[in-house]
């Protein structure tokens, strides 16, 4: 699950992480009340940025016309205009596609003074199982793309999960970093609080870009969150129900959230052959098997091992909201599961439905006679396969017919 | 012989009094198995459909049945202290089937292993199966929740992160007459107790095993290193299969592991290591039987 920027922030003041001041805000009136205190506490400049869950936001250009998600601003009255344009509106960035994101939240917070920038994010390393904490000098531009063309600049500290980050660690790393002075020890502690933020929040990603020294109005430095991510891990949310509740539900995909209200893994893509099977693994491959063949897929959809009718129906509705599907693929292999449940979950969805997109089936595994008996006796109109390969040569023809 | 388990391996359950535990063990009562001893907090006495004593603790449970091997069907807040229960009784074998386990807790589990002399497996992992010489494979050792009947007993080892493509490998190796000596789930779980390579390794010092089938997914590494050390150091024919090449970055595909992030774990570069390493890929995954005949 990933949060706002404003969310990650307020998680990391809690262990001690600085973060420029300010507050989020959904009306332009209350964008203005919040810059009118940071201008009265002394900043020069205010910035206004969107809150949506992606990256390229200053880029982003609204569809009213309005240039830009992040905002720079000398008055509280600029901010309230800038705002004004920006709530309520749609945004669209290079990872929000052409549909966009509508804007409710905006974060307006002081504009720092940034005196050099870093990269630091805490992580798992999955080759060694242990957190891992990725930092670099380079802050404030595309990680990945330092990584590909200047690998020396990027530092890995492993942690001992039974240990934690330990002091000497992070003054090593401040250090690494190119810090001196009275800036090791404080960048120690803003390391510790962000790995702390990591642990006890249970998260997968917490990533601060930049990571910045910032000069405070009376000349003194500090180091400060200026930007910040973070993703949870969905697994523990069960224990982390504040977190929780900061899901926000405007940031999915529409189809996502309705199939996960019945326990169906579902993610879009943009082909146009449907896809239904148990399993993630088999999920995937069925997708690759129909680009394959030269499909393009509508959509990874795992139904889980023990999938109902009810599931089965809910799944299929799911499949047929989007408008691009012309062909489905059903794709069983009943280990445990009954092949025969599924089969007579696939009628039952196609009847209710009334289904007219060709439906392509193959069935394998525990009670498949019983299961492929109901499909043909059933008199909807659907064509078997024989394998997985079989399967997905036919969606493709049907597909492109 | 197998590795992990063979037909005689005493088993026993934690969670067995759960809906999910319980019908698997009765699957695995059927299918022929020894199903010795269950587990559940405070149900001491009990006795599972009449045939399988429960205990308080993994260490009872032990000691009373000779249990050398666990499978864990724990509800995932309490996964992680079944585990850790199972090593602490000297367990040689822990299978956890459990899906959903949070990942620091799994973090915490591996760093604790460490030294360990017991096997863990999973979690997130349908679990460990060794045919049996019987009819549909019966009689033998099948520790989790995958179809007995389409195993058959025989020589060919297959390792896999997803359940339901371990059972088409199996399914199409048995419709071609190759039996299996052992078949793993490692689990989609980033942080697997056990990886590829160290399921590889096992498989290449048995005896009774003669080709490898190992199947993979996008996400993390462990395929590419695997691959690295089949390329030096394995004696045996390997086919493989990756599934993710449609898979879009950033997305999560069902299992917790299945990710491609920050363009590592891409299905191209794990398909390109093992191609390099001599393994055999199937390029759909009807074709995995086929992609090992072929080299054996």
């Amino acid at each position: 699950m990933n949060l706002h920027e404003y969310q990650a922030k307020q998680l990391l003041a809690q262990d001690g992480v600085e973060v420029p001041g300010g507050q989020p805000c959904t009306t332009a009136n209350d964008a203005r009340t919040i810059a009118e205190k940071l201008f009265n506490d002394g900043h020069e400049m205010v910035v206004i940025k969107v809150q949506i869950h992606s990256g390229g936001r200053g880029k982003g250009i609204f569809k009213n016309g309005f240039k830009g998600g992040v905002h720079l601003c000398k008055s509280a009255e600029d901010v309230y205009e800038k705002a004004s344009s920006m709530l309520g509106n749609t945004i669209v960035t290079k990872q929000t596609g052409e549909i966009g994101r509508q804007v409710n939240t905006l974060l307006v917070s002081s504009a720092e003074k940034i005196v050099s920038e870093f990269y630091l994010a805490v992580l798992l390393d999955r080759e060694s199982s242990q957190p891992l904490i990725m930092a670099s000098s380079e802050g404030g531009v595309d990680i990945e793309e330092v990584a590909e063309t200047n690998p020396e600049a990027i530092i890995k500290l492993k942690i001992d999960p039974l240990l934690g980050l330990q002091p000497f660690q992070a003054r090593n790393l401040a250090k690494a970093l190119g810090l001196s002075g009275k800036m090791i020890q404080s960048a120690a502690k803003i390391f510790a609080g962000i790995y702390k933020t990591w642990w006890k929040c249970d998260a997968s990603m917490v990533e601060i870009n930049p990571l910045c020294i910032v000069e405070n109005p009376d000349g003194t430095t500090k180091m400060s969150a200026v930007d910040a991510k973070i993703s949870i891990d969905g697994n523990a949310l069960y224990r982390q129900k504040k977190i929780a509740e900061m899901r926000d539900l405007n940031e999915e995909a529409e189809l996502e959230v309705e199939a996960s209200k019945f326990d169906l893994n579902y993610i879009k893509l943009d082909g146009n052959v449907a896809c239904l099977v148990n399993g993630a693994g088999l999920a995937m491959a069925t997708m690759d098997a129909i680009k394959h063949f030269g499909g393009d897929p509508a959509n990874f959809l795992d139904v889980g091992g023990g999938a109902t009718k009810e599931q089965v129906t809910a799944a299929f509705q799911i499949i047929l909201k989007d408008p691009n599907v012309n062909a489905i693929l059903v794709n069983i292999f009943g280990g445990i599961m009954n092949c025969n449940t599924i089969a007579e979950g696939v009628v039952a969805a196609a009847t209710e439905t009334k289904l007219s997109l060709p439906l392509v089936v193959r069935l394998e595994g525990n009670n498949v006679e019983a299961g492929r008996n109901t499909l043909s006796k059933s008199g909807i109109s659907l064509i078997t396969a024989d394998s997985l390969a079989d399967a997905a040569k036919k969606v493709v023809s049907q597909a492109a017919a | 012989m197998a590795i992990l388990v063979n037909p005689d391996t005493k088993v026993l359950v934690q969670g067995i009094t759960g809906s999910f535990g319980g019908r698997h063990t009765q699957l695995s009562l059927e299918y022929g198995s020894q199903i010795v001893a269950g587990v559940t907090p405070g149900k001491s006495g009990q006795v599972f459909e009449e045939k399988v004593p429960i205990f308080d603790s993994v260490k009872e449970a032990a000691k009373e049945s000779g249990a050398s091997a666990s499978a864990i069907f724990v509800p995932p807040p309490f996964a992680a202290d079944a585990i850790l229960e199972a090593v602490d009784a000297g367990l040689e074998l822990v299978v956890a089937i459990t899906e959903g386990i949070p990942v620091r807790d799994m973090i915490e589990v591996k760093a604790a292993l460490q030294g360990s002399p017991t096997r863990l497996i999973g979690p997130n992992c349908p679990g460990v199966v060794t045919p049996g010489a019987g009819d549909n494979s019966h009689g033998g050792c099948r520790i989790g929740i995958s179809p007995g009947y389409i195993h058959k007993s025989g020589d060919i080892g297959v390792v896999s992160r997803s359940g339901t493509l371990t059972y088409e490998a199996v399914w199409q190796l048995t419709c071609n007459g190759l039996g299996q000596s052992t078949c793993v789930g490692i689990g989609g779980d980033p942080v697997p107790g056990s990886t590829h390579l160290d399921i590889i390794k096992l498989f290449n010092d048995d005896p009774e095993t003669r080709g490898i089938i190992m199947i993979g997914e996008i996400g993390g590494s462990a395929e590419e290193e695997a691959a690295a050390w089949i390329k030096d150091n394995c004696k045996k024919p390997i086919a493989g299969f990756i599934a993710g090449t449609t898979a879009p970055p950033g997305r999560r595909m069902g299992h917790a592991g299945a990710i491609i992030s920050g363009g590592k774990g891409t299905a191209e570069a794990k398909i390109a290591a093992m191609e390099d390493a001599g393994i055999s890929v199937a390029e759909t995954p009807s074709q995995m039987a086929e992609a090992l005949i072929k080299i054996l």
